[in-house]
């Protein structure tokens, strides 16, 4: 047993962290800057960070991964990092020419104080960002928050150093997707097309982060949000946040610096959460839904008909980020499933009472904590046993220790496949949901049953 | 390449044959490059942790801890406690006001709860930067635990890996010495730098079985405390690697008059040359010796050699580009691939020495590029314009290859099956061969046009 080391008896626990259920805030930023087009992202701080980051952007999703580091040294670490970004920046542009340097910040320019705009102030002063391209930062200590309050920070660090208003509005629907696979992304524009909403998605790593061979190694490969468009965010008719907990901060800044209105949402994961997304666009669009996309519902509706009886009473336990747990717990209510335990290692007080509100017609208790880790995870299983995980590549331990079948969703993906290329957004996001859930249940039926009661059809 | 490599790198390069030797390393990164490199606290990471009955606490904001969680498949035979990732996640709070405490609080709580036989405790740049005393917190627990309970001074922004590796070596320091050595045999070494990854180290431990020579303690792979603890029993110490445990081997020297030699086990020569230095050393104590390690070398290489030369008919004068984190390993896959009759066009390294660059060039063929820290465009554009077949390399080069269509191979971290040993030798030609010759590139837009054959080796069902 790998954690054999996890006792069932749950004690409380203040001063520690035991296998966490999130990591830290410059990852999610640099997922949100890789989103951009032609945008290098940048940790201001020493490059160990930096490589830890890319690394397991890597691993996940199986791309080549830039970022480029202060490359703070003991020094920068008393003096401040001021002179090593201001080199920094004049490197990157003449050795990479990004349009966009995303800066974010580390824990230690943070504990420093580095004053990132200012810095990026004086080096535009000083000539060393060449006209026409641009240095965004965002501010993203780890000893706050989570990966995904830095993917919120680096989107708000986009609209507030690149939305203008020209008064003239532009007629779109600014998306913010949150973080996101790159395939959910596609997802989510493929849908607007259908509905004939032209959008402003950001940040979309669609094409960065899932990118075709092309036998040519592109640093900046053409994919991302154009720069154009993140400029004219101003000027749009309306912005759909998805997921609170990524996406919102972004949008209420655009409210409140150039009055284009915000709607905050949940992912679009699950059948009534895209429901509600798409009644959402429909709204703030002015349009009508097509019998294409309410064809794709009916597929999804048809195919909960079908199969709630294998999905029926089966308790899962889910870890993720909040507004990923928050939407998958609602579609396993709905398919008539129970989410007994859930973690997530962002902090935040709403995600329990949301969770407690969602769940509260089930019946029976939720264990649910947050923040939390696995270890917790693993005792609560422990002490009441579920059918299913669903969860990061880090439950594959519990899934091992304790046997219980793991369908992977979430961040990171370590060990498999498919989440930059197959979705879980939208309806048809919600069909592959079942299906692997599905599988997953059901191969472990095939594999724990006798010879007697093996069964070819379902 | 050129107008890729900023005029400050220049000297970061270097082409056999060419100029005179002539580089600058072991520099810090360029502020603004797009570095492979890592920090301080990464080095002492990955030295130290495969040491599986011990504590690994990070003191430190959650993201050091949750990117180290078991990345390395450092395999162990027994206790897997090294395998959770234990973190003090200091917040903001604790930034303004100390760590100290929560820092105590969590050494207490583990110790009690998972009584590991020893305690690392990691100190971040963070934990440095708010100046937390870890020695004073380390000692306390220590005398109330009775266990050693160790800080490791580990700040990221103190420098690269190189220093974290000498932070570990310190730190491990701190156990040799202390336990009992009775009973330890005459002729018994210590493995210092292997970390058991896919299990090589077992395959060497068999060798040195089979040639009569005890292990006291590996280190760090498949580690234990207690042997680490009596290490300084062993009569040598056998290091490999360049970097990581050198610095032990010398402060063992030191202190406890312990010779040491270098060893690598990537590649025939090598291999067979460590076992015979190893024979060599004990050949007084134990005449023998030199008689069985020659038999095993023998044994070894009869069942190796043909099936290697079926694997060398496909790969003859296909070419290799290598860009590994320490320069010691390149060496050894230089001469390792000789013996698949491929050529290789760019031996490079994160971290490597003048010295070792220098040792490196004269192994090289002519032709062949030297670079230290290669940031991935460098990378890209060599691998495009020499039209390699395949890149050795680790996670972050992987994905570089694979996107201009070009094989490749892990030799880091993240590598499944061992490499080390004749039988890694055998694994790491299947390797080359089965990613130099698979039908995919045969769809790669650089190789539009060509058409390859049926691999020998599939043919002949290998
Ligand atoms: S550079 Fe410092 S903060 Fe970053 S990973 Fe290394 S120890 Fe942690
Ligand atoms: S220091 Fe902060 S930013 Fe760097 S890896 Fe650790 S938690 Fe993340």
């Amino acid at each position: 047993m790998l954690l054999r080391h996890t006792p069932k008896e749950i004690t409380g626990r203040e001063a520690l962290v035991i296998n966490p259920a999130k990591t830290c805030q410059p990852i999610g930023a640099m997922v949100a800057a890789l989103g951009i087009e032609g945008c290098l992202p940048h940790s201001h701080g020493s490059q160990g960070c930096c490589a830890y980051h890319r690394s397991t952007l890597s691993r996940h999703y199986k791309e080549p991964v830039m970022a480029a580091t202060s490359s703070f040294t003991e020094g920068a670490s008393v003096f401040g990092g001021q002179a090593n970004l201001l080199a920094a920046i004049q490197t990157i542009f003449a050795l990479y020419n990004p349009e966009v340097i995303a800066v974010h910040t580390t824990c230690l320019s943070e504990t420093i104080g580095d004053d990132v705009p200012q810095i990026a102030e004086k080096a535009r002063q000083e000539g060393k960002v060449p006209p026409g391209k641009h240095v965004i930062n965002a501010s993203t200590p780890s000893y706050v928050g989570s990966h995904v309050t830095g993917f919120s920070n680096m989107c708000l660090g986009i609209v507030k150093n690149l939305a203008v208003k020209t008064g003239k509005r532009n007629g779109k629907i600014n998306i913010i997707p949150g973080f996101t696979e790159p395939s959910d992304m596609e997802e989510i524009k493929r849908i607007c097309a259908m509905m004939k909403v032209p959008v402003i998605l950001f940040p979309d790593t669609s094409g960065v982060l899932n990118g075709p061979l092309t036998g040519k190694y592109l640093m900046f490969p053409k994919a991302g949000t154009p720069v154009e468009e993140l400029k004219a965010t101003g000027d749009s008719r309306a912005t759909l946040a998805l997921g609170e907990w990524a996406s919102a901060d972004a949008a209420k800044y655009l409210d409140s610096a150039f009055k284009v209105p915000p709607v905050i949402l949940d992912l679009p994961i699950g059948l009534s959460a895209t429901d509600r997304f798409v009644d959402a666009l429909r709204k703030a669009a002015g349009v009508t839904v097509p019998a294409s996309v309410e064809f794709e519902r009916g597929q999804l509706l048809d195919v909960m008909a079908d199969m709630h009886p294998y999905l029926y009473g089966k308790k899962v336990a889910i870890a993720g980020d909040p507004d990923q747990v928050t939407a998958l717990a609602e579609f396993f209510l709905v398919l008539g499933m129970l989410p007994v335990h859930i973690v997530t290692g962002t902090p935040g007080k709403r995600f329990e009472e949301r969770i407690h509100k969602m769940t509260g017609t089930m019946g029976r208790p939720v264990n649910v904590k947050c923040p939390g880790d696995m270890f917790l995870l693993h005792q609560w299983i422990k002490n009441e046993p579920v059918d299913l995980l669903v969860g990061n590549t880090y439950l594959k331990y519990i899934a091992r220790d304790e046997d219980i079948p793991l369908v992977r969703h979430g961040f990171p993906i370590l060990d498999r496949i498919g989440h930059s290329y197959f979705p879980t957004v939208g309806y048809k996001g919600g069909l592959r949901l079942i299906e692997k859930i599905l599988t997953a249940l059901m191969d472990r039926q095939d594999r724990d049953s006798t010879e007697t009661g093996f069964e070819l059809v379902m | 390449m050129n107008t890729q490599v900023l005029e400050e790198r220049q000297d970061q390069f270097h082409t056999v044959g060419g100029s005179a030797f002539e580089m600058a390393c072991n520099r810090e990164s360029l502020a603004g490059a797009v570095s492979q490199r890592a920090c301080v606290f990464c080095g002492s990471r990955v030295v130290l942790y495969p040491i599986a009955d011990a504590l690994h606490l990070v003191h430190g904001p959650l993201g050091c801890a949750a990117y180290t969680w078991d990345i390395r498949g450092a395999l162990s035979s027994g206790p897997e406690l090294h395998r959770m990732s234990f973190c003090t996640d200091l917040r903001e709070n604790d930034v303004v006001f100390g760590g100290e405490k929560k820092l105590a609080r969590a050494l207490d709580e583990l110790i009690d709860r998972h009584s590991p036989k020893a305690a690392f405790v990691y100190s971040t740049c963070i934990a440095g930067l708010i100046g937390d005393d870890m020695d004073a917190v380390c000692a306390r627990a220590e005398s109330e635990k009775g266990i050693p309970v160790i800080a490791v001074r580990s700040e990221g922004f103190k420098g690269n890996k190189r220093e974290g590796y000498s932070a570990a070596c310190r730190a491990m320091m701190r156990l040799v010495g202390t336990g009992d050595t009775s009973g330890v045999p005459r002729v018994a070494v210590n493995l210092l730098g292997d970390y058991n990854l896919a299990g090589e180290l077992w395959i060497i431990r068999e060798y040195f079985r089979r040639m009569g020579v005890g292990v006291v303690a590996n280190v760090t792979g498949d580690g234990r405390v207690e042997d680490l603890r009596r290490a300084h029993g062993a009569a040598l110490n056998v290091v490999q690697c360049s970097g990581s445990t050198m610095e032990l081997a010398k402060m063992m020297r030191e202190a406890h008059g312990t010779p040491f030699i270098r060893a690598s086990y990537l590649g025939i020569e090598d291999m067979a040359a460590s076992l015979y230095a190893v024979a060599d050393f004990f050949k007084n104590e134990d005449p023998e010796i030199v008689d069985r390690t020659a038999c095993l070398v023998r044994e070894k290489l009869t069942a190796l050699m043909p099936r290697l030369a079926l694997y060398r008919q496909d790969l003859e004068g296909k070419k290799a580009a290598i860009y590994v984190g320490g320069a010691f390993k390149a060496f050894s896959l230089v001469k390792a691939f000789r013996h698949l009759g491929m050529r290789v066009a760019l031996a490079g390294s994160q971290t490597g020495t003048r010295e070792d660059y220098e040792e490196l060039a004269a192994i090289c063929d002519p032709g062949c590029v030297i670079v230290d820290d290669a940031n991935p465009l460098e990378l890209s554009a060599f691998l495009e314009k020499e039209d390699v077949d395949v890149l050795v390399g680790g996670v972050k080069e992987r994905p570089i290859a694979y996107k201009l269509g070009v094989g490749f191979c892990d030799h880091n971290h993240e590598r499944k099956i061992p490499l080390e040993g004749f039988e890694g030798m055998e694994n790491f030609a299947r390797e080359i061969h089965a990613t130099v010759t698979s039908p995919v590139w045969r769809f790669m837009p650089r190789r539009a046009g060509r058409t390859g054959g049926m691999p020998a080796c599939l043919e002949a069902g290998i």
